[in-house]
């Protein structure tokens, strides 16, 4: 205990601060390879029957106290953990002599393929036959139940990882925020809790040696977790809590002081996401991320399926601008029914937009979709191309998009051979987006995913900034809206130096819109071109950061924690 | 051995919560209940595994077997209900 730290130093999401207590997420069991037959099979048999039975009390007992939807999971898969065939089948199979957590693995691995075979409904069911197992192995070795414990009272969520699935299982009634050991800033735990609006600190080093009955306070604006926090820190924490709620309650249009418009825009990935936004004060969606709803299908959701959930959509945002983003599955997001086995590099293999190389129809279906949700609705979706490499991938696209009826098509720019070709893709279609993400990735040629090469992500690199620049000049040339849909408009700082360069649009996480509309309101747009002018002629990232926080107001400074 | 041959009411077959309130009320009543598409292999119609497994769509047919006519009943009359509107 002793040889603890007190503080963690990770880096932070969003700039949020909480304390509380620490509930722990744990990793699933391992079934030994050389695990024993039991000189006893009936008490082995007796033993794992008992553990199945936990296991569906325990789930059932977790029900009672969460939300309905999460409820509702909870229960059907307490159903599982009690199902007949499934205690039958694996108790005959100790009766024959397997070891029993074999012989447990084996019985939910020939229901999982049979359902993964049936596809739709049922092969999502496999991830809750998976978690039945892995609670009913962990249960039998008598350790603790894998994933996402039951949480009695609101706590800070600590993981080494969360994957989608256990972000997705929170009951977030009762979620502080969230710290995890890997990832990285732009991984999918720390998007999704940006998009929650909860603190969140990933690559927290030593974050795994915290335990349930610790008390920390997470500060996503300097990626600090500490330990034990005293009275200063949790009165500090507070304050910042108070003051960015203050924020929240703003709800003019996106302007500088001197009122050049700069539209602020949410990122949503669903539907629920949309509906959220109802009351928001956001002018619209600029990046709907729809493959989420592709994520964890067996098979791609049918045209009706999808039509349904972008009406809802649309709808939701009720006339405000909607920009989707089509399928952009691969690399860091396989999808089972269309992510090619076997690639070396899958962020430089077949994603996002290259999918149509071997699978057409699911483009074609998804953009027939999107027009029927249009109609449907009486919106006008923007749709727009993930990962455009070349001007004829940006006519290809163009050309499907409007021969399926949608009359704004635009393509993502997160490849350095479109931001410095932006001009000519801009000639095909209505406008772009810059994703920041995946062109700081290509461009500094560091996986996003791989937490230790954060400084190389960083969007203030120069040569980041000279693409982002390069493309937003394309725009003012050409007339045409260049937004930026990255993480990094969720930056004060860089948002006022994106302005100065001339983007059009910033769309973010809605929690991160507050402290943008603020800092914006507070610089002229002659001060943002200052900022961008400084910050492009520093010759590293630091110095970027450096020069342009020089020229924020200090009250700014003061009130977002910028430092 | 009794058997009755019903089609399914619910809209989405029986799958979701169909099948979880059709097997929970299969579990409940005690009795010793199979399920089978016409013509195929008869489950145990207490398993939601099994029944899910069966991929019984809206308005396919299927044969309940049981020794206890009042259960089958019970059961026949909760097939014909659209059990996802409720």
């Amino acid at each position: 205990m002793s040889t603890r730290s007190t503080i963690l130093q990770g880096v932070g999401v969003g700039r949020g601060a909480v304390w509380g207590p620490v509930a722990t997420v744990r990793p699933a069991p391992v079934v030994p390879a050389d695990e024993p037959v039991p000189a006893d099979r009936a008490a082995a048999k007796e033993k794992v029957l008992a553990a199945f039975s936990a296991v569906a009390a325990g789930l059932r007992a977790q029900a009672q106290g969460a939300s309905a939807t999460v409820a509702d999971v909870l229960k059907a898969t307490a159903q599982m953990a009690d199902d007949p065939a499934l205690r039958e089948q694996t108790g005959q199979r100790i009766d024959k002599g397997e070891a029993p957590m074999h012989a447990l693995v084996a019985v939910v691995d020939s229901f999982a393929v049979m359902f993964t075979a049936a596809g739709g409904y049922l092969a999502e069911r496999v991830t809750d036959l998976n978690s039945v197992r892995d609670r009913v192995v962990a249960r039998y070795q008598e350790l603790p139940e894998p994933g996402v414990p039951p949480l009695p009272w609101p706590s800070i969520i600590v993981a080494t990882d969360l994957s989608p699935a256990d972000t997705a299982a929170l009951d977030l009634d009762k979620v502080l925020g969230i710290v995890i050991e890997q990832g990285g800033p732009t991984g999918h735990t720390a998007i999704i809790a940006g998009q929650l609006g909860l603190p969140c600190v990933v690559r927290a080093t030593g974050a795994s040696s915290l335990v349930d009955s610790d008390i920390i306070a997470i500060d996503a604006a300097h990626g600090t977790v500490t330990l034990d926090p005293d009275e200063a820190t949790r009165a500090a924490v507070e304050t910042r809590r108070a003051g960015l709620a203050t924020l929240a309650e703003a709800i003019e249009d996106g302007a500088t002081a001197d009122g050049h418009r700069i539209a602020l825009l949410a990122n949503i990935g669903t539907a629920q996401d949309a509906e959220r936004l109802t009351d928001a004060a956001v002018e619209g969606v600029g990046l709907f991320r729809t493959e989420v709803l592709f994520l964890g299908a067996a098979t791609a959701p049918s045209e009706d399926e999808q039509a349904a959930v972008y009406t809802r959509a649309l709808n939701a945002m009720g006339g405000r601008k909607v920009v989707l983003r089509t399928l952009d599955a691969g690399a860091d997001k396989p999808l089972a029914f269309v992510t090619q086995a076997g690639e070396e590099n899958p962020a430089l293999g077949v994603r996002g937009f290259r999918l149509v190389r071997h699978a057409e129809g699911l483009l074609r279906t998804q953009l027939g979709a999107i027009a029927r949700a249009a109609k449907e609705s009486g919106g006008t979706p923007w749709v727009m191309a993930p990962m455009i490499a070349t001007v004829d991938e940006a006519r290809q696209f163009a050309a499907m998009a409007r021969e399926a009826g949608i009359e704004t098509v635009g393509v993502m720019v997160e490849v350095p051979a479109a931001a410095l070709r932006a001009r000519d893709i801009l000639a095909e279609v209505d406008f772009v987006s810059l994703g920041t993400n995946d062109l700081a990735q290509y461009t500094m040629a560091a996986d996003r995913l791989l937490g230790s090469l954060v400084d190389l992500l960083d969007a203030w690199q120069p040569a980041v900034l000279d693409l982002v620049a390069a493309t937003a000049v394309a725009g003012i040339e050409v007339g045409k809206p260049v937004g930026v849909c990255g993480e990094s408009a969720s930056d004060p700082i860089m948002a006022l130096l994106l302005t100065g360069l001339g983007i059009t649009s910033l769309s973010m996480s809605p929690a991160a819109v507050p402290a943008v509309r603020f800092a914006l309101s507070r610089h002229t747009l002659q001060t943002c071109r200052d900022i961008g002018e400084a910050a492009r002629k520093a010759p590293t990232a630091a110095d970027a950061r450096a020069a342009a926080l020089a020229l924020v107001d200090p009250q700014v400074r003061e009130v977002l924690a910028l430092d | 051995m009794s058997q009755r041959t019903v089609v399914v009411a619910s809209r989405v077959g029986l799958h979701a919560r169909p099948a979880s309130l059709f097997t929970q009320a299969v579990a409940s009543s005690g009795a010793r209940v199979t399920i089978a598409k016409p013509g195929q292999p008869a489950m145990d119609a207490s398993s939601i595994l099994m029944v899910m497994a069966l991929g019984i769509g809206n308005g396919e047919e299927v044969v309940l077997e049981s020794e206890d006519d009042g259960v089958l009943d019970q059961l026949v009359t909760l097939l014909e209900t659209d059990l996802d509107a409720e």
